[in-house]
Order: structure tokens, then sequence, then C-alpha cells
């Protein structure tokens, strides 16, 4: 096997492995911004979304974002990987990194049902998710289906895994309602804290890290020139965005809050990630400062306005950085910047394109969205009518731990207060 | 005056409290304890091994009211805390001396509110 080759599969490889590191910078955040009541069950929720996650994209949701397409909508073929031909083992390097790239997707959703959902009707949901939305729009934009064939752009995920993790949240934070307590009669909102930021901030910085695997990576191969202005763009939209959000809060609030600091440069990353190969570093600090001050603005209207309960701000950071993410692509994207990975002329509005890559970034957002959106509302009403999607009230009140799973996340600390 | 301490089950809480305040009791005190009364244990699973838990947690609740007050208390705290199950709690009521607001030094019947 040639050197170009090896550092390709070396660094598609590399690169999975950082964005598998990314889970433990999930289960860090849910468990952080949630409950000690409920920490195991956030554990277990972010651990079995790797585990069913790998293992059904293996037998199942591989085949259907990469295989022989019919009509640009579904791959058919290549379910299960083998030795293609002789020594090239490409194929397993690319579908370790798909593989954790559809498990972060999934676990996105499982910060916006915390404290609340039965356990085994989040199994289901991770079984769909993994096995049919996600690859689904992922052959749609990645697989050689009919975004790819327009001309949509989302280099790294932002639409793929962002929003549709983003707007299947959005449907099973819907069904399932707001947690006890967490919204008066008289319409006001109660703020029900995390238990531990540290743990919050050490996973907020894990995602981060991770993200140098999921953004660089996404050129698949470790010889492409543009992997070091990617790495750079994703450094700069995460710390733009922290900053964006900081000052929006420190204005508004008064207060500079840890909280929407950290999910400010998670948005900033989410920001960047469909666009960060075809943008400019300059454009990457506009997008993520942008992608900041939208987050704080998105999860006041949707916990205060909507009244839909989102403990973690899965539904802003990742649903809507992620639309936004895709349509940057179409007012920001440089031909400059854009070549250097292969991507033809493209230039976006703010630099002479005029609207029509934005028109297509706009199509592929909102067919992605619909589809994950609706199939999902489907999916977890089907499970709220039949097995059931919440915990009983006293479930809730007792703590998933103790219900759910029968032990303790913190066995010798009395941390039973209820509001 | 009177000192009612009550140890409930802690997912009742948000119950007792709502009891409390239609009832006009406002004022109240809240700590977590261990404890244990007829409820022994209950068993829980680590690694495959069950182990007896034998005290359990519970939430107390202390309360200073006026002697108009004792029965509404008692009987808010009562409905709000029942489930039927061992393990529902208790209350005392001791007798309170002497009660002091600190802010105003008000002393008696009109610092307990």
């Amino acid at each position: 096997m040639d050197l170009a080759k090896s550092i390709d599969i070396i660094w598609i490889l590399l690169s999975s492995f950082l964005v598998f590191s990314m889970h433990a910078g999930f289960t860090l955040v849910e468990v952080g911004f949630t409950r000690a009541k409920n920490s195991v069950n956030i554990v277990m929720k972010n651990f079995m979304t790797i585990v069913l996650g790998i293992l059904i994209y293996f037998f199942i949701g591989y085949g259907i974002m990469f295989g022989k397409s019919i009509g640009g909508l579904i791959g058919t073929n290549n379910f299960i990987l083998k030795l293609l031909n002789n020594s090239d083992t490409t194929n397993f390097a690319i579908w370790l990194f798909q593989a954790v790239f559809a498990a972060t997707s999934a676990t996105i959703v499982s910060g916006a049902m915390a404290e609340r959902t039965k356990f085994y009707s989040y199994l289901i949901f991770c079984f769909v998710i993994t096995a049919f939305v996600y690859p689904v729009v992922g052959h749609w934009i990645w697989g050689g289906g009919w975004l790819n064939k327009l001309g949509f752009i989302d280099f790294a995920g932002s639409t793929v895994v962002h929003s549709v993790g983003g707007f299947s949240a959005l449907a099973g934070a819907m069904l399932l309602g707001p947690r006890f307590g967490k919204y008066n009669k008289n319409k006001t909102s109660n703020a029900i804290p995390g238990h531990s930021i540290p743990l919050a901030a050490l996973g907020v910085i894990i995602l981060w890290f991770g993200w140098f695997g999921f953004n660089p990576g996404s050129t698949l191969s470790g010889s492409s020139p543009a992997i070091s202005f990617i790495a750079v763009n994703t450094a700069l939209a995460g710390a733009a965005g922290a900053l964006g959000s900081l000052v929006y809060v420190w204005l508004k609030y008064k207060k500079p809050d840890a909280s929407m600091v950290l999910n400010g440069a998670l948005a900033g990353l989410v920001g960047i990630t469909a666009g960060c190969t075809v943008v400019s570093p300059l454009s990457s600090i506009i997008i993520g400062f942008i992608s900041g001050i939208i987050v704080v603005i998105s999860v006041d209207f949707i916990d205060k306005k909507l009244r839909i309960d989102d403990p973690v701000g899965a539904i802003s950071v990742h649903g809507i950085c992620g639309v936004f993410g895709t349509l940057a692509v179409g007012l920001f994207a440089q031909a400059d910047y854009a070549r250097i990975s292969g991507f033809d002329k493209i230039n976006g509005l703010f630099f002479g394109g005029g609207f029509k890559q934005l028109l297509v970034q706009f199509i592929g957002s909102i067919s992605s969205i619909s589809f994950s959106f609706i199939i999902m509302l489907a999916l977890f009403s089907a499970i709220k009518y039949s097995v059931g999607l919440r915990v009983s009230r006293e479930e809730e009140l007792k703590g998933l731990d103790i219900t759910e799973h029968g032990m303790e996340a913190y066995s010798g600390f009395q941390i039973f207060t209820n509001e | 005056m009177k000192l009612i301490i009550a140890m409930i089950q802690p997912h009742k809480l948000p119950d007792v409290k709502k009891a409390l305040f239609e009832a006009e009791v406002y004022k109240l005190t809240v700590t977590n304890v261990l404890g244990c009364g007829q409820q022994k244990g209950y068993t829980e699973t680590y690694r495959g091994v069950i182990y007896e838990v034998n005290l359990l947690k519970k939430v107390r609740l202390e309360i200073a009211v006026n002697d108009d007050f004792v029965e509404k208390t008692i009987n808010a705290i009562k409905k709000g805390a029942y489930t039927g199950n061992i393990g529902d709690g208790k209350i005392f009521v001791l007798d309170l001396p002497r009660c002091i607001r600190i802010r105003t030094g008000e002393e008696g019947p009109a610092a307990i509110g």
C-alpha cells in the first residue's frame, strides 16, 4: 500500500477515534446539566447509544446510507462489511468513521429527553435513528443521493448529524412533555439547575477536542491540504461561539452564565460544521459568533414561548444552529477555499455567488429536518401510545436511577430534596 | 407556640409543600436525613450483589407555628405525604417556649408569623 493511502487511512482512523471520544463529552454535559438522581440513567442512555448505534449501523445503517441508490433516496446493498478486494481495507476505516458519526446524531436526543424517558423507549428510538432516519438523510447528502446531486454542501454534518438529531429531539421533547415542576400554571418557567457545572464544562471541552476529528476528518484524506484550515476554522468558530454567548448573556441577564457560554461554544462548532472547508477563517469567526447569539435566543424562545422542556438545550444547539450553519454555507462560501477540497467554484451570497447556493442549502435543510421531525413524531407517538414513552410521576420524583436501574449514581451522598 | 417536625418520603415533598401552602403555612425548614422505622430496608443491587439498605433517605421538615395553626399544619402534612405504604413517615409536635425574629428582634407569636 502506498504512502499516500496509508496516510489517508491513518487520518480517517484517528479522526474516528476522536469522534468516538465525543461520547464522553456528551455524557458529561448531560450529566452535568441534569439532576444527580438521574445520572445513572443519563450514563446508560449515552453509553447504549454507542453500543447499539455501532452494531445497528453495521447491520443496517451503513448499507442504507452508502449502498447502491434507488432514485437517490435510499441505499440498497453493502449491508455487512466485508473484505472487498485483496488488501484494500479503506472501506473498513470509512465504515468506522461513519459509524461514530451516526452514534453522535442519536445521542443528541438523549439530552432533550432527559430525566423523564423510559429507558427501553429510548433504546427503541436509538434503533430507528441509526437504522433508518440518519442513514436515509445521510444517503441524500453524502451517499450519492438527490441532495448530493443538487449541489448541497454539508461537509461534516451540520444537517446530517446535528439538524437530524436536533429536530428528532424536538419531536421527542414535545411528545414527552415537560419535567414535573418545570412550568407553572401562570405560564412562568422554573429553573431546574444542573448538579455539576464542572462535569458539564469538562464535557464541552472533550466535545470540542473531538470536533477536531469531526471536521478535518471529513476530508477522508490525510494528504488533503484542506485539513489544516478546517481545523483552524473549527477552533475559531468554537471560540467565537462561546464569546457570542458570553456577550449576549452578560448584557441580557447581567451575569455571565456558565451553562450558556458552554452551550455557545458548542453552537459555534455546530454552526461551522457544514461549511468548515468552504469558508475563510474570518467567516468562521462570524458564523461562530452569530451561532453563539442564536443559541441563547433559541433556548429562551423554546423554553419560555414554546414551553418545550429541553434540559440541556440540545434542540437549540444542534437543531437551530445546525440549520444556521447549513444556510451559512450559502452566504459565506468562497471559491478560493472550496477549491482546495475539491468543490468546484462555489461562492456564497456575500462573495458574489448570488442566491443559488443559498437556495440549495435551504432546500436541503428543510427537507432533512422535515423528514426527521415527521418520522420521529410518528415514532415517538407510536411508542407513547403502546409501551409508553414517559415514566410515571412517582418514578420521575424518585429519580430514574433508583426506579429504572435499581442503583444510585452517588451512593452515600444525600442528594434528595425535590423542589 | 409549637414546633412541628415531620419525616416524609423525599418524593412526596412537592405534594406536602403544596398542601402546606394551601393551608397558608409558608415558612418551613427542610433538611435531608437518613432514617428507618418500620420500613426496615429495601434491596439494591451493585455489580450483581444484592444488599440491604437499612437507613433510608428521608426529608425532614421543621415548622414553627402558633397554636391556632397546629391542626391545619398537621392535616396538610398528612394529606401531602400520605401514600398508604410503610415508610410514609411521622410527625412530632414539640412545645416551643420562645421564638425570636432576628431581623426585628420581635418575640413570641408575632415572630412566628
